[in-house]
Formats: structure tokens, sequence, C-alpha cells
């Protein structure tokens, strides 16, 4: 602070702190009723917060998050560039698939791929030739169905990513003799992930709790695992409130990972990068304001 | 088509690109309507007209970012797109496209460097993933290059940390680290505040001095002046006057030439 600065008395906000205060209170009795409603049955959420059996659909769960996503960023890059070739079969293929995979609903695609037997009992090619009830277990028709399922919408995703790059950029690669695969590979989608990442961060969210639709082909993932345990036990409210805890949880490790990601892609887009949280709570500490400029 | 004077007599070795009746149509407009010329080794030829007059196309179309619908174009020697078997012409494959690309140098008028890539990043690319350049000795030419620039301590910046000025100097390092037996300049201060204009147009001049065959799109009529071996007036899709600077400033043909410069100049 120079001597020449201004000092003014700030402005008064009596609408602010009326309804910060009514948030306050509306938050604190909520959270009463959390604490002293006993239907909550807060113990038994702690009994059973850490138990294997939750412990393993949570396990189940981000496996068939993280390998559903990998398959479904895949299959979209695949996609989206199929989508954009000059063969118009190529192009009218990635088109169909799309239309398809978007236009039927998860759960139904679910469902297909674990009844998949009654249309294939085996799977192969002449003398070469597997039974479909030993390769298509639970685990893999839901791999497939979210994966597949995926591919679809991040085909659209990574195509927007495509168009957002200048076509300049292309231009140039091509007129230093760079093949239209390389120029794809090696200038467009490294400039498309800025676009590309955000929404996938979201995907990635909206994955996991997807997930919990193979519930009805008896996939032991999170939720199935504890309706296992409240069938049995009735305890059904805790147990809900044990899997949502930790499909919040995840999630916000994910929202986590996808700021750290979306850094790392923009950090060419701008001079001084996003501050990380950690930086920006640094900067609010008293005697540290001057930082923020 | 037009024909004009011949320049003095080249050896067919001399002729870098050679048009000849070159058409070019983007749907029902036809952007170019026959364009011949010669462009010897060695030789600075300016390009200049009129907005929509076909300059730039005609640039894009002499390494084949833009296809031509009809007449002829070489570089060095070499058909353009096309391979020619008697009187059959055969459309080139993609790879050999890409082989011609790599020898004509382009530098654009919003300099089209990669965000992603550091400055340095930006020119190694292409030799390394298409001549196959080891990374270190593609590196070590790199700096030289920026150093000739005059941005050796900026190899490490990214595009949009430099300055258009600086940009476009690497845009022009980017290009000649492959080498290029021809470099082609689209308007590459038309992009730039007028203060950054000079220090484009000394790297430029420095190239055009050591013998570097290019043809340049650009409004620059001091450049012209001092720099081209001969200025090309395009008109419609045509061009309609072709002399050395002195001629073309001193004693201009066409009214149109002399419309254009009096706006100009």
């Amino acid at each position: 602070m120079r001597p020449d600065d201004i000092q003014a008395i700030p402005a008064r906000h009596p609408g602010r702190w009326v309804a910060a205060a009514a948030v306050l209170i509306l938050g604190l009795a909520l959270l009463y009723s959390f604490i002293t409603n006993p239907r909550f049955e807060w113990g038994v959420v702690g009994e059973y917060f850490f138990s294997t059996r939750v412990l393993h659909g949570l396990w189940l769960t981000i496996e068939l998050t993280v390998i559903s996503m990998l398959i479904g960023i895949a299959l979209g890059v695949l996609l989206a560039v199929m989508r954009l070739s000059l063969n118009p079969m190529i192009a009218g293929a990635a088109w169909f698939y799309i239309w398809l995979f978007r236009g039927t609903p998860v759960l139904v695609q679910i469902l297909f791929w674990f009844n998949i037997t009654a249309l294939y009992p085996n799977i192969g090619i002449g003398a070469w030739s597997l039974d479909a009830n030993n390769l298509i277990t639970p685990f893999i028709a839901a791999i497939l169905a979210l994966g597949l399922n995926e591919g679809a919408y991040m085909a659209e995703i990574v195509r927007a990513g495509i168009l957002s790059v200048d076509e300049g950029q292309s231009e140039a690669g091509s007129a230093l003799g760079m093949t239209r695969l390389q120029v794809m590979r090696r200038i467009v989608l490294p400039q498309a992930m800025r676009v590309i990442v955000p929404p996938t961060g979201n995907e990635a969210i909206s994955m996991l709790k997807t997930t919990s639709l193979v519930s009805v082909i008896a996939v032991t993932d999170l939720l199935y695992s504890v309706q296992l345990i409240y069938a049995a036990n009735y305890r059904t409210i805790p147990l809900l409130l044990v899997a949502s805890i930790w499909y919040l949880i995840v999630t916000t490790v994910l929202s986590i990972g996808q700021f750290y990601i979306e850094r790392y892609f923009g950090r060419s887009a701008s001079r001084n990068p996003r501050a990380t949280p950690w930086q920006r709570l640094l900067q609010w500490l008293p005697g540290r304001r001057e930082r923020l400029q | 088509m037009n024909s004009f004077p011949a320049s003095p007599p080249a050896a067919a070795g001399d002729v870098m690109v050679k048009a000849e009746g070159v058409h070019k149509r983007f749907g029902p407009l036809e952007v170019l309507k026959g364009v011949s010329m010669e462009v010897r080794r060695g030789e600075v030829v300016v390009l200049l007209g009129a907005s929509g007059s076909g300059k730039s196309t005609f640039l894009r179309c002499i390494n084949h970012l833009e296809k031509i619908d009809a007449g002829r174009l070489w570089v060095d020697g070499a058909l353009v797109g096309y391979r020619q078997v008697g009187d059959k012409l055969y459309e080139l494959h993609d790879r050999d496209i890409c082989r011609h690309r790599a020898e004509v140098g382009m530098v654009f008028q919003r300099f089209n460097l990669f965000g992603h890539m550091t400055a340095l990043q930006n020119i190694i690319e292409a030799p390394v993933q298409v001549l196959k350049q080891p990374k270190a000795q593609a590196i070590e030419r790199a700096r030289q290059l920026l150093e000739r620039v005059g941005l050796a301590d900026r190899a490490d910046h990214y595009p949009n940390q430099l300055s258009g000025g600086q940009q476009q100097r690497v845009a022009i390092a980017r290009a000649l680290a492959m080498s290029p037996k021809l470099m082609l300049f689209d308007e590459p201060t038309s992009a730039l505040d007028p203060e950054l204009v000079g220090e484009v147009l000394d790297v430029m001049k420095a190239l055009a001095r050591e013998g570097m065959t290019m043809v340049v799109v650009t409004h620059e009529m001091g450049f012209a002046r001092e720099v081209a071996d001969r200025v090309v007036m395009m008109h419609e899709g045509r061009i309609i006057e072709s002399s050395p600077p002195e001629q073309f400033f001193g004693a201009p043909q066409h009214d149109r030439t002399r419309q254009f410069l009096s706006k100009i100049l």
C-alpha cells in the first residue's frame, strides 16, 4: 500500500448478510436433524462403511468406471476420426454407430449384452468358436454395454474438440509435408484436448453413477453390494447412505483429477496457469493478499 | 490465356515454378482464369493485386493446398499433384503429395504456429516427423535457425507468449528447417502491428540475399521495390502485368496497375 493509494470506506451490503444468515440457519437446522434423527442410524453406517463386502463392491464400481471409460475414450476418438473421414462408407458407419448407441437406453443395452447368448450361443469364426455363456460373464456384459455406449457419447465430444481447432493448424501441418494421420495425431488432437477434457470429466463422473445400473444383472458393484446387505438386515436407509457417501468421495477425487488434467492441457493457452485450490487458499491467508495481483 | 514477353530464355533446370493456363474454381466462382508464369531458380517474385484477385489462391496451388481445375503447374520440373504418362494424368498418392509439400516452405498470414508447442518444438516437428531426422540434430539446427531470425532466447516460449512479429519469424524458421527449395509467403505481414512489420521483412530480405527462390504475396511496396526481381500484378484471376520493379513502379503498362498503385502508394 503506497501513501497515495485510495483508502475508501467499503460500501455496505446488508442484503448479503441477511441472505448469508438465512442460508446458515437452514444449513444448521438440516445438520441438526441429520445428527439427531435416530432413523438415519449413523452407527450402522459406520459399522458397514469399511466392511469387506462394501469395499469389494466399491472396487468393482471403480474398475467398471475406469475400464468402460477407457473403452469409451478409445472408441470415441476412433469414431470421431471416422466421422470426419473422406470415405463416405467409413463416415456413415460411424454415424450409424452413434445413432444406434445413443438412441437406446443404456439400461436396455446392459440387458441386451447380458442376454446376448440368446442371439449368438457361440461366438467365433468357423471351427474356432467359444461358448458365449462362458465368454459373456455379467462383468463382461456390463463392460461391453457401458463402454460401447460411452463410445458414442465420447465420439461427439472428440468431434467437437477436433472441429474447435483452427483450420490453419492442419493447413500448416500439411504444408510441412505431414500426412493426414500425422496432422491429426500430432497437431489437431493434442490441441483438441483442451475442449475434450472438461466434458470427459463429466462423462467419467456420470459413468461412475451409471455403473449402478449393472445391479440389474447381478454384478456386485457398490450399489448391488449394499442391496444384498439390506435385503438380509432391512437397514435400507443407512446402507444407501454408505453407498451414497462412497459415490460422493469418488466423485470428489475424480473432480480434483479433472482440475489438474485441465490445467495440464491448458498450459500453452494461458500465460498464467490457473492457481490450484491450494495456492488460492494460501493467497487468501492474511498478509498474503498482495500475491493476488 | 495470357502470354507475356518472354523473360530471358532460361534452361529447363533453371525454372523453379512453371504455370500454364492454371484455372481454379470454387463452385461457380472462377478464381483463377488461366494463369501462366515462370519463376526461375533464385528469383524473388512479388505477387500484387486487390483482394480477391486470386494471388493467394495461386500461391496455395503451388504446394497443392488447392487442387487446380485446368492447366498445368510444375515445381522444379515435377507436375504438382499429378503424374503424366503419355497424355494421361494420374492423381498422385497422398504420400507423394506430402513429399512435394515437404520441399516447399509456406508462411501464412496468420502464422499458424502450433499452439501447443514451444517455438523450438514447432521448428523440429516436421524435420523429426517427416524427414525422420534424429531429434538431437533437428534441435541443433532449430537453434541455429532461431539465432538467425533473432529469437535464440525465445526457444522455450509458446506462441501466445510471443508477439506477432516474433511468431512470424518462428514460422519462417519452421519452414526453413525443412531446407525447402522454394518459399511461399502468403501476406506474411498483413496481420502484424505496423511497428512489427520491419523485423519480419528483414528476415525475408536476408533470405532473398542468400539466393532463396521466393514467391511473395504482399502489400509491402517497399519490399517489392527493394527485393523483388519481378513484380506480377493479378486482376480478377489473370496476370495483367509482370515486370522488374523499376519498370513496374516507374512505368506501369496497364491501367489497372496504375489504379492499384495510386491507391496503395
